[in-house]
């Protein structure tokens, strides 16, 4: 209550200041939106890597999924034996446990006839094996020999054979010396491991893999009975099946994939080092746009504190002025990291774009760092004598 | 009335006095750089009293008047300031004590962002309960008395020296503080506005009953004073009489 009156009969002077000197202000909110942006872009690129390759992983339709304790990633996943999923059904709780091959392959691209390399995913027909219902709709199509579906969000040059497939002409293209058929699309999007994402039959996955077995296997595709808890039945399956193969759960097997990327690989530590410099930066940038401020006025600070006002007030004052800068500076800091999104996105078949959670996150740190940095812009103005800093 | 009431009161304490320094010795720097700038300062000051302190430069005036007014924190010696004891104070009890006094910078010192009247209100905004209508008022009335009743929402940038020395004055003394500290208040400015604004000062301080203490060079304005006193070497000199 108290506060409230004091607040009202305070003079704003935070935001006089700011508004009085408006090439100041324009330099200082164009830094920290500019620090925004930098700290959006990066956070935004590294989702998008983890996003992007995870995407297949999310999209399989299993509760427990069975690997090769060799795979590394989805694009080196090894195989095993088929024999471990007939084991699997055994145990109380399994529904269906179904092979799922996956391979890199090199295809002529439809429309420009240029190699490419693709991801080519193949299973059962007869049941769905993914959370995709365009794929699961068109399952009669991947029946036929050499027929597979194509990703609509492939990278690369494909519009023109996309656009054929949808108006319902079949694109013909050669794997291997095989000819192939697009049958139909579905939409995943492209990843950093793969451009494109192909779903055949395990048939045709086979004969463009000739010195492949049908008993090796990429993955174990595992539903489970309802009512019946994963952790329960992998628990089960781990001590059942012998060494040769992994149990993961659907969460654990996306987790596997994110591992990967953030640990073992390349980019994952690119992007890693690239938000922690962009933090960095970030931070440098906030606290030199509130210090700078901090020290064009500390004359008139001096002189207040001469008056008797105390350091609360004149931290009030840096902190008001901290909070306008920081929410100010961050509407076009968000603003802009939006349309970079979507350029970026456009650009790579990534899946970069604003979430929610981002955004607040950002403006805390942002509101954070501003009162941060002010707070460290005031300590010698704490501890002087008024007299001292005329 | 509320004159009346004010110079009834001023003669009513007009033997109290107001400003005590007794063997005040003051010292800069650290170590072997330690160098005394203040030696044995003994004065006395009575409410009411208009004490002009003069001498060349270097000879620590204005570092007494910043001790005076709590902008230095004093060392050794007693100063006592309104019966408070600044020697050894706290932090928190010194900025206490700088809001008992008005003071005017030798440079105006004005808030470059904030308007005449804004800077006027900023003098009483720590002092008293009142409503931000009052506070309007009053920083109002106080312009209007220093003549700049037609410049209330002028920034300093777009006023004259004088006029912001006398923004600078309406801010000291808004209040109605028991003690006025001026540090060379007529440095910045020409003969006339130099004489127009040590006038105001000195008519302002008769009718609150305040006590003014100003450190100046400009020989132009010593006949207001009450009392000289001459500074040299960080010593006081003899107390001259002037007036009284």
């Amino acid at each position: 209550m108290n506060i409230l009156k004091s607040f009202q009969r305070r003079t704003p002077l935070g935001w006089l200041q700011l508004r009085h000197d408006r090439g100041r202000l324009l330099v200082a909110l164009a830094g920290i939106a500019f620090a925004d942006v930098l700290m959006f872009m990066q956070l935004g690129f590294q989702n998008a890597l983890y996003d992007s390759n995870t995407r297949v992983d999310r999209a399989m339709l299993a509760d427990i999924i069975l690997v090769s304790p060799k795979a590394l990633n989805l694009q080196n996943l090894s195989t095993f034996s088929r024999r471990r999923l007939l084991q699997a059904r055994d145990i109380p709780g399994v529904q269906t446990a179904d092979a799922l091959y996956i391979n890199n392959i090199t295809w002529k691209n439809p429309q420009t006839r240029l190699t490419a390399t693709v991801q080519i995913l193949g299973f059962a027909p007869e049941r769905p094996a993914f959370k995709l219902p365009e794929v699961n709709q068109q399952l009669d199509k991947i029946k036929l020999p050499n027929v597979v579906l194509f990703d609509r969000g492939a990278r690369g040059k494909y519009a023109e054979a996309i656009a054929q497939v949808e108006q319902g002409k079949p694109v013909t293209t050669e794997v291997e010396r095989k000819t192939l058929t697009i049958g139909g699309l579905f939409s995943l999007g492209a990843s950093f491991g793969a451009d494109a994402s192909l779903m055949a039959s395990d048939q045709t996955f086979l004969r463009l893999f000739p010195r492949r077995e049908a008993a090796s296997i990429s993955l174990g595709l595992i539903r489970l009975k309802s009512g019946a808890n994963p952790q329960q039945v992998a628990a089960a399956l781990k001590s059942h099946l012998p060494g040769d193969v992994r149990v993961l759960t659907a969460q654990e097997f996306v987790q596997f994939e994110e591992n990967y990327w953030k640990t073992a690989s390349p980019v994952g530590f690119i992007f890693g080092l690239g938000t922690t410099m962009a933090f960095v930066v970030w931070v440098v940038i906030v606290y030199q746009v509130l210090s700078t401020d901090v020290n064009a006025h500390i004359k008139e600070y001096a002189t207040f504190k001469a008056m008797g006002y105390n350091n609360g007030y004149l931290l009030g004052v840096v902190f008001e002025e901290a909070v306008i800068l920081a929410v100010l500076g961050f509407i076009p800091g968000v603003s802009l990291p939006i349309v970079l999104y979507q350029f970026a996105a456009k650009a790579t078949a990534l899946p970069i774009f604003m979430t929610l959670s981002r955004v607040v996150l950002v403006l805390m740190l942002t509101l954070l760092m501003c009162m941060m940095s002010g707070a460290i812009a005031t300590r010698k103005l704490q501890s002087a004598d008024p007299a001292d800093m005329f | 009335m509320n004159q009346i009431a004010l110079t009834e009161n001023s003669q009513a304490t007009k033997t109290t006095t107001v400003i005590e320094v007794q063997n005040l010795d003051h010292y800069f720097g650290h170590a072997s750089l330690r160098k005394q700038v203040l030696f044995d300062i003994s004065l006395s000051i009575n409410a009411g009293e208009i004490i002009i302190m003069t001498g060349p430069s270097g000879s620590g005036k204005t570092t007494l008047l910043t001790l005076a007014g709590g902008l230095r924190s004093a060392q050794s010696g007693s100063l006592k300031i309104l019966g408070q004891e600044l020697c050894g104070a706290s932090a928190n009890q010194l900025t206490q004590a700088r809001r008992q006094h008005g003071y005017i910078f030798q440079a105006h010192n004005l808030h470059s962002s904030l308007t005449a009247l804004q800077n006027v209100r900023m003098g009483l905004e720590l002092h008293s309960d009142l409503s931000v209508a009052e506070m309007h008022e009053r920083s109002q009335l106080m312009l209007e008395e220093v003549g700049l009743g037609d410049r209330l929402h002028y920034y300093p940038d777009d006023l004259s020296g004088g006029q912001k020395q006398r923004v600078a004055i309406a801010r000291a003394l808004v209040s109605a503080p028991k003690i006025v500290l001026a540090d060379e208040p007529t440095a910045a400015l020409d003969k006339k506005s130099g004489r127009d604004v040590v006038e105001l000062m000195q008519t302002l301080a008769k009718e609150q009953g305040c006590t003014i203490l100003m450190v100046t060079h400009d020989n132009r304005i010593l006949d207001i004073a009450d009392r000289i006193v001459y500074m040299e070497d960080g010593r006081l000199a003899d107390e001259q009489i002037n007036r009284l």
